[in-house]
């Protein structure tokens, strides 16, 4: 059964995806992103790049609720309200991020992620 | 295909290639350019999904605050005789390019398996009268911020201030410390 399931669905969401653009069109690009961003914060040293993969996974997710709301309550805009505040509150996790990143490179002199371990438990 | 559908797909090519290139490119000042193109592209996807108002303030926020923040940090913390690796080593790389193309097969399983259900009567938005009938968007979500998110709204523009006061606190120039002069 969830060999059908598996077969019906993929191979359904992709015929679907040769005709016109939809909600699943979106939903690709956002988790393509979201899995970029994944990758590249588990991958990269430097915490500035870290935190680039930060902001990609927060539009990921912002892209997934604008879709959400314009194709499943197209009358309705709070999908759009949620995004707008996702982008206010990476703009606040950005600010603090970059000053706790230069607090530690004046302090350790290093800006690679596992250079601050000062703290060992 | 229709045209709306090229601009998207032209959009999620710019959203989702320099999202790979930063995965792979070498250079941080380049991973931060790339990072401005894959914004443009999610900003052209929310114009094109309808949202004119969270586009252009994707543009005016990410593009010209945040990634300008980024480029700060970079000049800031650049130091040719501090060394930096550009990727975790193979004992940490591998696990997690692992755990991260698991993560998006499983999102990409989410989306594809899935027969998301569309309302009928009003799915296809792009048409191109009743878009023009419509009112912008932007009052629509003025009046949402002022009502129904409103106590969100305020605990945001709260939490932003603190975030400023706080990033201003500890990314202070501190002078240095002398014996005379320490708090202690």
């Amino acid at each position: 059964m969830i060999a059908t399931t598996l077969k019906l669905g993929l191979l359904g969401g992709l015929w679907e995806s040769l005709g016109g653009v939809g909600l699943t069109h979106y939903l690709v690009v956002s988790a393509l992103v979201f899995g970029l961003g994944i990758l590249v914060i588990l991958t990269r040293r430097n915490a500035v790049a870290v935190l680039m993969g930060l902001e990609l996974l927060l539009n990921a997710a912002g892209l997934n609720f604008v879709a959400f709301s314009k194709y499943s309550a197209p009358d309705r805009i709070d999908g759009q309200v949620v995004t707008l505040f996702v982008i206010v509150i990476a703009a606040a996790e950005a600010s603090l991020a970059l000053a706790i990143t230069l607090n530690i490179f004046n302090n350790l002199n290093t800006i690679e992620v596992d250079g601050a371990r000062s703290l060992k438990g | 295909m229709s045209f709306s559908d090229a601009i998207f797909w032209v959009f999620a090519v710019i959203a989702v290639l320099p999202a790979l290139g930063i995965l792979f490119v070498r250079g941080i000042v380049r991973m931060a350019f790339l990072l401005l193109f894959s914004l443009a592209g999610f900003a052209g996807l929310y114009l094109e999904l309808g949202a004119g108002f969270l586009g252009f303030t994707q543009v005016l926020i990410y593009i010209g605050g945040i990634l300008i923040l980024f480029l700060f940090g970079l000049m800031l913390t650049a130091r040719m005789d501090v060394p930096v690796r550009e990727r975790a080593g193979a004992a940490l790389v591998i696990p997690g390019a692992f755990a991260g193309v698991i993560v998006m097969a499983f999102l990409l399983f989410i989306a594809l398996g899935n027969p998301w259900p569309v309302p009928k009567a009003s799915a296809p938005a792009a048409d191109a009268s009743l878009a023009a009938e419509r009112d912008p968007d932007t009052r629509d979500i003025g009046y949402k911020l002022m009502s129904t998110y409103l106590l969100p709204f305020e605990a945001v523009s709260v939490l932003l201030l603190v975030a400023m006061v706080g990033a201003a606190y500890i990314a202070r120039a501190r002078e240095e410390p002398t014996d005379a002069g320490r708090i202690p």
